[in-house]
């Protein structure tokens, strides 16, 4: 049966407003995204599980949150289209190649070709000035170029996971997430084929496509 | 006694993990990191994962009799 105690893990949707509300005041605070980043990577590498996603993804649960005790997401399937593997995968790269050009831009700043930009980019189109959240820190203007850069991809993704919530089911991001669909892949080259696995244990689990309600 | 229905999972499974918060009988894990996996046994088919699964690829499916 469900347990009856929270466990602190429970409470970590929390981290999402913090993190977005500190980059709003101080844009250094972004490079704090690099746990989200890099954490799920290291799960899924070293213990050859999706255990962040599953457990302590902070913007799955505010997602979670917003949507089901807030009622604020419309609870419809998801399109098929969202969910195919052609979206997911075409998702995961442009999401990597905007990451590579965020990157780029990052290196163009610090080798002194262009000029610290105190703006974010939303939905990698608009430009929007920010730069009431840099004060000019004695940090190199690369140091900011990338907390700028990565603030905009946080926010970014946050904001679209926020609209398929809205329309769709609250977790409805977690079907494309960039990062979960990469630790899929690192979890499914671990554990080999499936398939065999699947016979092995077919006989307790309800994974064959067999006896499907129409 | 067995309920006449159990919950399986469908191919394209994401391995979010939405289905083990709701699973009143903790009859779901995550194999590995690549999928969910349901306990035939446990299950006892409220239909609580198909509702929340936002992959859409959790469905109910009938029991076989047994004698």
């Amino acid at each position: 049966m469900k347990q009856g105690k929270k466990q602190w893990y429970e409470y970590l949707w929390i981290v999402t407003p913090i993190y977005l509300g500190l980059g709003f005041f101080n844009i250094l605070f972004a490079w704090l995204g690099m746990v989200f980043f890099c954490l799920p990577l290291l799960i899924a590498i070293f213990g050859g599980e999706k255990r962040y996603c599953n457990r302590y993804c902070d913007r799955g649960q505010f997602f979670q949150l917003l949507g089901k005790k807030l009622k604020l997401s419309g609870n419809r399937p998801t399109p098929r289209w969202m969910r195919s593997k052609g979206f997911r995968y075409g998702f995961l790269i442009f999401f990597f190649v905007m990451f590579f050009q965020m990157l780029y831009t990052t290196w163009l700043v610090g080798s002194g070709a262009r000029n610290l930009g105190e703006v974010i980019k939303l939905f990698w189109t608009f430009q929007v000035p920010w730069h009431w959240a840099y004060h000019g820190e004695a940090v190199p203007p690369w140091v900011a170029q990338y907390a700028f850069g990565f603030y905009s991809m946080m926010l970014t993704s946050t904001l679209i996971g926020l609209i398929v919530m809205a329309l769709y089911k609250p977790r409805s991001w977690c079907v494309f997430c960039p990062m979960g669909t990469t630790t899929q892949l690192i979890c499914r080259l671990r554990a080999g084929r499936p398939e065999e696995e699947e016979r092995k244990c077919g006989a307790c689990c309800g994974q064959k496509e067999e006896g499907r309600d129409a | 006694m067995a309920s006449k229905q159990y919950a399986w999972v469908g191919r394209d499974c994401v391995s979010c993990g939405s289905c083990l918060k709701v699973c009143p009988m903790t009859a779901i894990r995550i194999w590995k990191g690549v999928a969910a996996r349901i306990d035939k046994g446990r299950c006892v088919g409220c239909g609580k994962c198909v509702q929340e699964c936002p992959a859409g690829v959790i469905a109910l499916a009938k029991r076989e009799e047994t004698a």
